[in-house]
């Protein structure tokens, strides 16, 4: 294939990236979006691989095929409420994959190149392995935390910030030391001078592999600090900004390699992961620095002052005739509907009370979940139609005319003290404003607080009642008494 | 413990302190539960729904009374017209009542029930704190009458309340003044905008106006300032200046609407005289008065407690036994708030009551203790709203200053960007430059086009990009055919990785977008 052919396949494929994320805006046109980025994507491969350089096909078509292979299974098993966990390993996965090929560059430097040029490279090489080594160790991280392979509650090391900066100081020095032994070779004084000339370096074949190495053992740790600081609430953010991560990753080998088509998806990619950080921490209320510092919901302890009354509790009867005889229903579900699997127990309660005539809607919070949009694909796997599915901001407007609201599993999102506390620690977050219906049930474990370790003045508010125990059981005993 | 539910002996009362569902209740808290015969029967519950929801049906009132450890009223204890003998005398030595008593005008009653060495808990002396809400009888029977009263006032008014428009002609919606928003009031409110009338409501007591409003009602105002709220929620006698401006009010409002419901009560008083003779006299004929505080004496002049007057055409509605008119609903609130404090009552929910005097709530409503009278108790600290927190810096002073200091911020951001720009410009080879500019293009692209995903569809987004980020492969495509075998290597590595990336997201992506359907 002649380059100018590759070049045209490359705009091919990234138009039909760009199409693909375009296609996202509405459900309808969503699987054709879907549909632009596969054949985008295959022609972005097979153009590849068709130039003339590429010869070894025998290790090209049995790697292409294991990937693939294992890719769909993985993608084929996984449980929807397990989408974080998925997201965090695909993230991880890009991390790797820019840290393997710049390596692979690093030894394998052009001999075409200007001496600006490789240094240019050099520092390409060197911020590829960085941004992808902190992207692989911090979503693995990520992921183990939603997987609860280890505890979602923030780890404060002593000084962290500290530490965190030392280590970002390092990690300029090495740099630094790396444009002098790499394969421009800037000149200037090195400290490591005497050391790079250590005959006993040589079956790493360079110095500058040696500083690799170093490099991915420090952004390792920096990645694992990172998100291990960070609690599980902010796991949206964590996330997201990890795709991020992974889309700059993908940039930054796209510069090393000089190749157009993965500077453009790697910018794509990058700022859609930054977008979404962007949206949740306002969704928060939170800045951003302030959750990446990590940490948040261990200060302050709980805000019980001016919390006079006593929280109600309601039974599974009660809440049937409730939802019986209102006209207008709202469910609001939290990560605690994703944790008690209750989705599909909460889609048959919605599609009896709609068979009855009852305008039935959900309102999801931005942040409800542990990803942007979880709650939407869990109610969708639960056959929930999208349509009554609505965000925050198009639903809070309609609270006083609803007759009931369901609050399930979520607590912080739902506090009113955010609106009302100015010294709440959760103070002017957007929440949905479920009290101004006349009668809220809230669905709970027990009267613990949420992830924000603040007290809810909305469970004993007076049109509050509390159902205790699980979401699931619940729900069911409720549809149980529905249908009798 | 027994509890005993005996029959109501006042004149007229249609109430019973427990139904057959509150009594299933009380049994799951360890309690068995007796019933008098007949004691329901005038709120619609048989002897035989009590049966069955578990309870005992004792023919006569002494033997229940002598048995009970606990027994259950809506009135305060009176003679028995039946047996001739005052239902305290009755009470089984160190047992319970609970029920209205009114410590502080049956001075009587309390005398002769500290003789009884029992322990009573009145439901009228129970605090006005929040917590004390779902026990709070006095406000399910205010409920009660309020929208009671405006069924009497239809029941006696000639027109309908709701405006229509007939091929007979139009009919106008009647007027109605609400006096006093408190719970009596804000039902009756409620009761009569839902039939299609127009409320106005007035109370001394501003900070009900909202209340007031979101029942679709108006607030009436005075052109004065004062406020009326008094402790505990309730409302406070005002000055003088203040009440001949709201007379004035009064006088104008009763010329122009057709009903006039008044729920006015200052605790401890007689109830104010608001509506005068000659408010009445000017009143068109045919117009209705309701007056919700007969029993103390009532709000206007020409009241007669207990019974309907007709005056200057108007017929004036003093009944003092609203609640009793809807004994079912109103049996069945009081049953429930009896229960709940007796929730709070068994701790253990084993059967046992615990008079626990520590308990603000049940201290309120304990009047007698072991034949100590424990009435009136100390006052608790209420506050009902808390008073907002005193502004403490000058609002206006803030904002500019934010501003500038985001002016400043985005100044300094504008200019780091462009010194960076420039410094790349300066020394970067033209090749880097190419590639940096479809870098910054891509970007904005990325921006314009991701900010109109929907967020519904923000989790394939995610999945999607990760598909499309296993792009990378274009790299180790090119290098797995190098001749170094490392190279080949790591090349081989990243390429199954970025094809689990590329394939696992796009199948999954597609997955969720299937689910997602339209109803």
């Amino acid at each position: 294939m002649t380059s100018g052919l590759l070049a045209v396949s490359y705009i091919g494929a990234s138009i039909l990236f760009i199409l693909s994320l375009g296609g996202l805006s509405h459900q309808e046109t969503a699987r054709r979006g879907n549909v632009y980025g596969i054949i985008g994507m295959a022609i972005a491969i097979v153009a590849t691989a068709m130039t003339g350089n590429v010869t070894n096909y025998a290790v090209l078509i049995p790697a292409v095929t294991v990937g693939g292979i294992l890719g769909v299974t993985i993608a084929l098993r996984v449980e929807m409420t397990q989408m974080p966990q998925l997201v965090a390993m695909l993230n991880s996965m890009v991390g790797l994959a820019a840290v393997l090929v710049a390596i692979a560059s690093h030894l394998n430097p052009s001999f075409e190149l200007t001496r600006a040029e490789l240094i240019i490279l050099d520092v390409e090489i060197y911020l590829s392995v960085l941004i992808g080594i902190v992207t692989f160790t911090g979503s693995v991280v990520a992921f183990a935390k939603l997987q609860a392979l280890i505890s979602g509650r923030p780890l404060l090391l002593p000084g962290r910030n500290w530490l965190n900066l030392l280590v970002a100081v390092a990690l300029l020095w090495l740099a630094y030391e790396f444009l002098l032994a790499g394969n421009g070779a800037v000149p200037g004084p090195s400290l490591l001078g005497p050391i790079s000339q250590n005959p006993a370096l040589l079956p790493l074949g360079s110095f500058g592999l040696l500083l690799i190495l170093v490099v991915i053992v420090l952004g390792g740790l920096l990645g694992i600090h990172f998100v291990l600081a960070i609690g599980g609430a902010d796991m949206p953010v964590v996330v997201s900004v990890l795709n991020s991560y992974s889309g700059w990753a993908a940039a930054a080998t796209g510069f090393m390699l000089g190749n157009d088509l993965l500077i453009v998806t790697g910018a794509l990619v990058g700022s859609s992961g930054a977008i979404l950080s962007y949206i949740m921490c306002r969704a928060m209320n939170r800045n951003f620095v302030s959750v990446i510092l990590g940490g948040f919901g261990t200060e302050g302890g709980t805000i019980t002052a001016g919390i006079d009354g006593e929280a109600v509790a309601t039974t599974h009867e009660e809440t049937a005739d409730l939802l019986a005889n209102a006209k207008n229903v709202i469910i609001v579900p939290g990560y605690g509907m994703a944790v008690a699997q209750a989705q599909n127990a909460v889609s048959d309660v919605v599609e009896k009370l709609r068979a009855g005539g009852t305008n039935v809607r959900f309102g999801i919070h931005p942040v409800a979940g542990r990803l942007p949009g979880h709650m939407n694909v869990l109610l969708a796997d639960a056959k929930v139609p999208y349509d009554i599915v609505l965000e925050m901001d198009d639903i809070n407007e309609d609270f006083p005319e609803t007759d009931a609201v369901l609050v399930i599993g979520a607590n912080d999102i739902v506090n009113p003290g955010a609106a009302e506390d100015p010294n709440s620690p959760i103070a002017g977050m957007p929440i949905l404003e479920v009290w101004n219906a006349r009668t809220v049930v809230v669905l709970k474990r027990s009267m613990a607080t949420g992830y924000a370790g603040v007290e809810n003045p909305l469970f004993f508010k007076e049109n509050s009642r509390m159902l205790f125990g699980d979401a699931k059981e619940s729900v069911q005993t409720v549809l149980s008494h529905l249908t009798n | 413990m027994l509890i005993g539910v005996p029959k109501e002996v006042h004149r007229e009362e249609r109430r019973v302190a427990a139904t057959p569902d509150s009594a299933e209740r009380l049994q799951k808290l360890g309690y068995s539960v007796a019933v008098e015969t007949g004691a329901g029967a005038a709120a619609q519950f048989t002897d035989e729904a009590y049966r069955e929801a578990g309870a005992e049906i004792v023919e006569e009132a002494r033997d229940l009374w002598q048995k009970a450890d606990i027994v259950l009223k809506v009135r305060g204890p009176e003679p028995h017209p039946a047996l001739g003998l005052h239902e305290s005398e009755m009470l089984k030595d160190n047992g319970h009542l609970i029920s209205f008593i009114w410590p502080a005008q049956n001075e009587d009653l309390m005398g002769r029930l500290r003789a009884r060495n029992g322990t009573i808990l009145a439901m009228d002396t129970i605090p006005r704190i929040s917590r004390a809400q779902k026990c709070d009888a006095l406000s399910s029977m205010a409920n009660i009458a309020g929208y009671r009263a405006v069924v009497e006032a239809t029941n006696r008014f000639g027109r309908f309340f709701g405006g229509q428009t007939t091929a007979a002609g139009n009919v106008p919606p009647a007027k109605i003044m609400v006096i006093g928003a408190g719970v009596s009031g804000l039902s009756a409110i409620g009761a009569g905008a839902r039939m299609g009338a127009i409320v106005r409501a007035f109370d001394t007591r501003p900070e009900v106006r909202q209340q007031v409003e979101s029942l679709g009602a108006e607030f009436l105002e005075l052109a004065f300032e004062e406020d009326g709220s008094g402790e505990g929620g309730y409302a406070k006698v005002m000055s003088e200046e203040f009440i001949k401006a709201e007379m004035d009010l009064f006088a104008h409002q009763a010329m122009e609407v057709d009903v006039i419901i008044t729920t006015a009560l200052i605790p401890g008083k007689p109830a104010p005289r608001l509506i005068t003779a000659g408010m009445v006299e000017s009143m068109q004929d045919g117009s209705v008065i309701v007056d919700l505080a007969a029993e103390q004496g009532g709000n206007c002049e020409l009241t007669v407690p207990g019974d309907v007057a007709v005056r200057h055409g108007v017929s004036i509605i003093g009944y003092t036994d609203l609640p009793s008119r809807m004994a079912t609903q109103s049996s069945q609130l009081y049953a429930n708030n009896l229960w709940y404090l007796l929730d709070d009552l068994t701790p253990e929910k084993d059967g046992q009551i615990f008079v626990n005097m520590e308990d603000d709530l049940i201290r309120g409503a304990t009047v007698i203790r072991n034949g100590d009278v424990t009435w009136p108790p100390p006052a608790p600290a209420v506050t009902p709203i808390p008073a907002p927190p005193p502004a403490t810096e000058e609002p206006g002073e803030d904002p500019p200053e934010k501003g500038l200091h985001d002016g400043i911020k985005s100044v300094i951001t504008m200019l780091i960007g462009g010194a960076i720009l420039y410094g790349i410009g300066l020394y970067a080879p033209t090749s880097f430059m190419v590639h940096f500019t479809i870098f910054v293009l891509s970007c904005f692209v990325g921006w314009q086009v991701i900010w109109n995903v929907t967020p519904a569809l923000h989790t394939p987004l995610m999945s999607v990009t990760n598909a499309i980020s296993g792009i990378v492969i274009v790299g180790p495509l090119l290098m797995v055919s190098n001749s170094s075998t490392v190279i080949t290597v790591l090349a081989t590595a990243a390429i199954v990785i970025a094809t689990i990336n590329i394939a696992g997201g796009f199948v999954v992506t597609q997955r969720m977008l299937q689910m997602f359907r339209k109803s």
